[in-house]
Formats: structure tokens, sequence, C-alpha cells
């Protein structure tokens, strides 16, 4: 793999090597010696143009288990608030002789831009591109769904016949997008529910059934509902009347979340907003893997980083 | 004594080859020419002969963005192109809301000489929206200016439009609308549809270019007047426009090469190149753009020539400017677009790149028919050089072509306005040639 920038793009043979190699990983997190050697002298930059800082910490992570040095490049406060290109830091980064970059960003398509401009040779890691994609996000969502299902058996499945419902804010966000390519690639059905107004206008070519019913869908009996966060900003350009309206249509309350089966999972890639998409009690149940997300959150970035950054360079995805 | 020019055996537009002696500013013989002393011989075998193209729609971006281009770069593209006249739009800076602006420009054409500069006046103070600009000043200046746009920006206040439809009838003057409402296209980056939901860049609908046209046709019927729909991109928009020409309203429409050519698939790459304002669409667009062309519910083509510098390209999707250059290669994209699957003839071409922009811009000494006594603006296109569109293509100041690395059907080979040649095999004539020429015909038109 040279890039890491969207899931579409990945086969599903691809993502099942990369959720092996994170089973790898995550068998080295439960050792006492966490620690990799094998990214020594490699040098990985973290290019945040976005705050983010769970996201950012977990990459940080991930690379130092992997022994590589480790540069965090936040936009703010740096050259880049001052109207720096794109083009500019990244040639800064190149002259520091980074190998591996990785990127968050406002705008959608940054991290390919970056990729295929030529200002870099690094390989590219997306951590998140406008409402574009988040690809280590979906791959450990896929992590998580897998080592709940099959546990120690885990490696070489997919998630054949799983069924995901996914809730919330799909138009902005890019968790969904990356979920809905990367789940139907490992077998799984993907059901989106969300307001009209949070969809996008077409979503036809998208490999999901869409609907705007919460209650029909989870009488369906999922395997999973993931909830995705509603931003505040959202609420005062008119996607819907208020959050109340919101949560009482749309959010995993108390009396959704008793309706489910008790093997249903929980998730949510956080940050939260409890009592609004999520109540306290589906959050803090056995069936939420929120904290489970967390943790393998940097067992698959050690492994994309691994894949990405190990042995030579330059051969073609 | 200027120089002379003996076009011989051009392929006319409306068919039949002939040759054409160019003299004293004017076609002075259209036929086989067998005396003609002194002039320059330009060998047009196999060459298609236009009358010199106008564009409606040019950015020339001086005063205020010199970087990205001048009138003088901006009519050297203009040259290379084919065409003999550009109307340029007056979002400058300062904007072209004044007679003193306007003047200015068209005294740095006439200066530069490469083509006729015709400015286009602001519909509103500072490209606003608020309160109209000096339209009767600017129509009565030395500029004489009758197209009025506010374009980059739509007039979207409906009184405000309605106001200025109504004014312009005193002078004959044509609002020309840059049809995009605001609120539905707030932060828009591309086309609407699967595909930017799929990218994750926000929608440009179509609805909100065909509502404020819906809105327009409506307004221009109600006052009883004319009205121009800038950059045609959508099918509904099509639609509209179809049935306000049914019902006879006085509405031309305009669509650029690139809607004609390329769809919004091309975004997938996040190469800025092809993010323009309004976007690329769908390919159902596209060929319902192509068809309304060939029956002429779109009247013109017109290139939106919009040059951006480098680095306003080379970044991120969000972050890029809008706009592509077009000069130089809108009649090749026209050949590639509609031409070649024999939608329009070379007649047509001639009437929606010369005749009819001309009309609608009451722009005289220009489009007119290539025969005894015209003016000597001429274009002759090779439609046999199929070749990979590239930078040396390019004349004016800035490289944001759609089309660079893409093979086009032909090329202009050279261009004739007021009589001498801007554009001869394949390369812009010298700036100081082509002023001195420029001033020579002025001093001809005094005395």
């Amino acid at each position: 793999m040279r890039h890491l920038l969207s899931t579409k793009e990945l086969s599903r043979d691809d993502a099942i090597a990369l959720l092996d190699v994170a089973e790898d990983m995550a068998a080295v997190q439960e050792r006492e010696m966490k620690k990799l050697p094998t990214l020594r002298g490699r040098t990985v930059v973290n290019l945040f143009f976005e705050d983010s800082t769970r996201t950012r910490i977990s990459f940080e992570a991930a690379a130092k288990r992997l022994s590589a040095d480790v540069i965090n490049f936040s936009a703010k406060g740096s050259s880049v608030s001052k109207g720096e290109s794109l083009k500019d830091t990244a040639q800064t980064l190149q002259a520091m002789g980074a190998d591996g970059v990785v990127i968050r960003h406002h705008a959608s398509g940054a991290p390919q831009t970056l990729a295929m401009s030529g200002w870099i040779d690094a390989g590219v890691v997306n951590a998140g591109d406008g409402t574009h994609e988040h690809p280590t996000q979906a791959l450990l969502d896929a992590f998580t769904i897998r080592r709940r299902l099959h546990g120690a058996t885990s490696r070489g499945r997919g998630l054949d016949g799983v069924h995901v419902v996914i809730v919330g804010d799909i138009l902005h966000s890019r968790v969904a997008r990356s979920n809905v390519w990367l789940l139907t690639t490992l077998g799984a059905t993907v059901e989106l529910v969300a307001p009209p107004t949070l969809l996008p206008v077409d979503t036809t070519a998208w490999p999901a059934r869409v609907g705007y019913d919460l209650d029909a869908s989870l009488a369906g009996g999922p395997d999973v509902v993931m909830m995705l966060r509603i931003q505040a900003e959202r609420m005062h350009a008119a996607f819907f009347p208020n959050s109340r309206e919101y949560a009482r249509t749309w959010g995993l309350d108390d009396a959704r979340f008793d309706r489910l089966p008790p093997t249903t999972m929980v998730m949510h890639p956080g940050p939260m907003n409890r009592g609004l998409e999520i109540a306290a009690r589906a959050a803090d149940s056995p069936q939420s893997t929120v904290r489970e997300q967390v943790a393998n959150g940097v067992s698959v970035r050690m492994a994309a980083l691994y894949l990405l950054l190990s042995g030579e360079r330059g051969d073609a995805a | 004594m200027t120089e002379r020019f003996l076009i011989t055996g051009a392929t006319l537009a409306t068919g039949g080859r002939a040759d054409l002696l160019l003299s004293d500013g004017v076609i002075a013989e259209v036929g086989r020419i067998a005396d003609a002393a002194g002039a320059t011989v330009v060998d047009a075998d196999g060459l298609v002969a236009l009358p010199g193209l106008v564009d409606l729609h040019t950015h020339l971006r001086e005063p205020g963005y010199e970087q990205s281009e001048t009138v003088l770069t901006g009519t050297q593209a203009a040259a290379a192109g084919g065409f003999t006249a550009v109307f340029a739009m007056a979002n400058t800076s300062p904007v072209a809301d004044t007679a003193g602006v306007v003047e200015q420009e068209a005294s740095l054409g006439r200066a530069a000489g490469y083509a006729t500069v015709q400015p286009i006046g602001a519909v509103t103070v500072g490209l606003k929206g608020e309160q109209l600009a000096e339209l009767g000043a600017m129509a009565r200046s030395r500029a004489n200016v009758r197209v009025f746009s506010d374009d980059g920006f739509c007039v979207s206040d409906p009184l405000l439009m309605r106001r200025a439809l109504e004014y312009v009838k005193a002078f004959d003057g044509v609002i020309a609308q840059h049809a995009q409402e605001p609120r539905l296209t707030q932060g828009a980056q591309m086309n609407e549809g699967a595909l930017s939901g799929e990218l994750g860049l926000v929608g440009w609908p179509a609805v909100a270019e065909e509502s404020i046209i819906a809105r327009d046709v409506l307004l221009a019927e109600h006052v009883g007047s004319r009205l121009h729909v800038c950059h045609v991109s959508t099918a509904g928009s099509v639609e509209v426009i179809r049935w306000a020409k049914a019902r006879g309203i006085d509405v031309t429409a305009e669509v650029t090469p690139h809607h004609l050519l390329l769809t919004e698939d091309l975004v997938s790459s996040y190469d800025p190149r092809f993010k323009v304002n309004p976007p690329l669409r769908r390919a159902e667009d596209v060929e319902a753009l192509r068809l309304a062309l060939a029956d002429g519910t779109i009247d013109i083509v017109a290139t939106d020539h919009a040059p951006h510098p480098v680095e306003a390209k080379e970044s991120e999707w969000d972050a890029a400017a809008n706009g592509m250059v077009g000069l130089e290669s809108a009649l090749a994209v026209v050949h590639a677009a509609v031409v070649e699957n024999g939608l329009l003839d070379w007649a047509d071409v001639a009437r929606v790149l010369s005749a009819a922009p001309a009309s609608i811009g009451r722009l005289a000494g220009h489009g007119q028919p290539l025969e005894r006594g015209s003016a000597a603006e001429v274009a002759l296109y090779d439609p046999a050089a199929a070749s990979d569109f590239s930078l040396d293509r390019l004349a004016g100041r800035s490289v944001n072509s759609p089309y660079l690395g893409r093979r086009l059907p032909g090329r202009v080979v050279a261009t004739f306005h007021g009589g001498y040649a801007t554009y001869l095999d394949g390369a812009v004539r010298p700036a100081d040639e082509i002023a001195r020429h420029a001033s020579a015909r002025l001093e001809g038109t005094r005395g």
C-alpha cells in the first residue's frame, strides 16, 4: 500500500489483511512491552489542519509504538494560519525527511491532492478530510465489530451477513461515508437513518438502504447501531427544528435502547453528545463499544502505518 | 499604405472555396482573385474561414488583477483563439461601474490593438447588489456600453433586477444575468448530485440556476425588456429558456465551451483545474446543452475566459479559485463538442461564435459575413489539425486550462483584426507591431 486515502478504493482482501495485521498489533498491546522496533528511524508527521486531539494522539501512540519519530504539526499558531499554502507546508515536510504524513484537513480531497501532487514523496494517511472520508475510523469500527463477533477467531474473516444501522448526520459525516464503503466491501449490509435534510440529495449510488424512521430500522434487530455526532452548528442552519426534536426522533434514548436485542452493539465514533444523539444508559452499557473503539484505533493505525512505511517504498497500492 | 493580405483557397462557412483580399480594414474582394499585387499571401487550402469570433463573456482582469491577465495579454489570448472582439466583464478592481473605468478599459484595448475590447458595465455599484450603477453614464460614455452584468454575482434581489431590466430599455441595453441563487449555493463546490455526496463536496444544485432564470424571464416579460442569461449549465435551464422563447419573451442565452464538453466526473480527481462556476454538470446536462445550441434555444457560445495565477489553482479543492481560461481553446472545443457529431455546421459556428454575440451586444463592425465590403475580421481554422492541447497554445498570462493534455480536433491558424494579422502561422504577432497597426488605424478613422 502506497497511501491510505479512502475505503472506497480498498479491496476486500486488502481490508482483511489490514485488519489481520491490526490483530497482531493488538496482541502486542496486551504485552508488558508494547513497543515494536519496526519503524525505527522513520519519521511520521501528524499534519493537522483541524483540531482533533483524539485522532492525533491515537496516531501518535500508534507511530511511537512502532518506534517511529513523530512530529506533530498543528495548523493553529503555525505558518499555516498565516496563509502558508498546503504546497509549501508539504514541501517543508519533504525537506525535513518525512516518510509518512498523517493528514487531517477541513477540505474534502486534501489528502488526495497531497498524495498526487508530487510535492512530497511520503506515504499519506487520510485522518479525516472535510466531509469526504475517514478511513482509519471505519477500519477501527470494522475491527471492533469483527472482534466482538468472532473474538480470537477473527483473523481472515469479513463481516458477511452483519446488519449495521448508521444514524445521524450522514450528509456531513466522513465516518459514515468510509463505513458505507468498507462495511459493504466486507460483506455487511448497511442502513442509513437520518432526517432527510441530513442525507445527501442523491444516494442511489451508495450500497446502502436509506430511511428516515429510526424505530422501524431498530425493529429489524440490527447487529450494530452506530450513532453519529450532531454538530452544534447544524442546529442553527435549519437542518432540523431543535435538539429536543432531534433527540426525540433520531436519538438512541432509553426506550429505544431497551427495545434492542441484548446482542446489538452500540457504537459511536466520539466525542458523544450525551442526551442528544445517545442517552447515557446506552453509552455506558456493556453493549457499548465506545472504549474498545478507542483502544482498537491505536492497533488499526499501527497496522496502517506498518503497511505504508515498513519495507521498500514506492510499490503500487 | 498598410499591409494587404490575400487569403487563398479558404473554405467558407457557407460552403465553397474562395480567395479573400483584405485591404484597408475591409474585405475588398471575395472570389477567385488573380491579381493582388503586393499582398501577403496566406495559403488557406484546407482551412475554414470564419468571421472573426466575438466573445460576449471574457474576464480581462485589468484593472486590479494584472497578475492573472491584462487587457494586452487577454486580447493576445483572444487573437490566438480566433477572436477579434471581446466583451470585458465588469468584475475588475475598481469595478467597471462608472464611465471612467469602462472608458479606460476600452482605451487600453484600442492601444493594444489585438481585438476590439467592448467593456461590460456593472449592474450594481461594486457588484454588491444594493444600488444601480450609473448605467446611463456608461451607455453614453465613449465606451458605449450596452451589456450590463454583475457576473460573478447574481443580481438576486428581484426588485433591483426588475429595475435594471426596465432602466436599460432607455438605451437598448441588456442585462446579462449570472443566474445563481445565493442562499441555495452557500459554500457550493461542485454540481449537487450523487457525486458531490460521495466526494463530500458542498453541492451547487441545478435549481439554484433554474429558479433565477425562471424568475428573470417572467420579469423580462412583465416589463418588456431584453434579458441575456450567462453560462447556462443545466438541462432544466434549457427547458425554462425554451418555454420563455416559445412565449415570445426577449431572452438570449449563452453556453460555455467547457459546459459543452466536460462533465462533473472530472471533479473526482480533486484537480482544481476543473473547478468552475457554474460547475461542470452531468452528461445529461451536456447533451441537453448541445441540443439546445443546435436548435437555437441557446443563442451563442461564450468562453467565460477566467484567468487565475498558478497559486490560485495549486491547492486543495475548497481553497482553489473558480474559473478556466477558454479563449485559446474555444473554437476547437466547439468543434469537438458539436461540429464533429454534426449538430452544428460551420455556418452555425459563425452564427453562435460571431454574428449572434455581436448582435446581442450591439457591437458594430463584427460578426459580418465574409463578403465584399465587410470589416476585415477573419479567423482561419484548420479542422484537420488534431493534436493534444498544450501550453504553447496558450497566449494569455494564465495557464489554468482544463484541456491541457486533451486531444482537440483542430486549431486556429490565423486571425485578422481590422485588416492586419494578430495571429499568424500559429504565433501571436509582436505587441509593438500590433500597436503600430492599431494606432495607424485610429489615425485613419480620425482623418
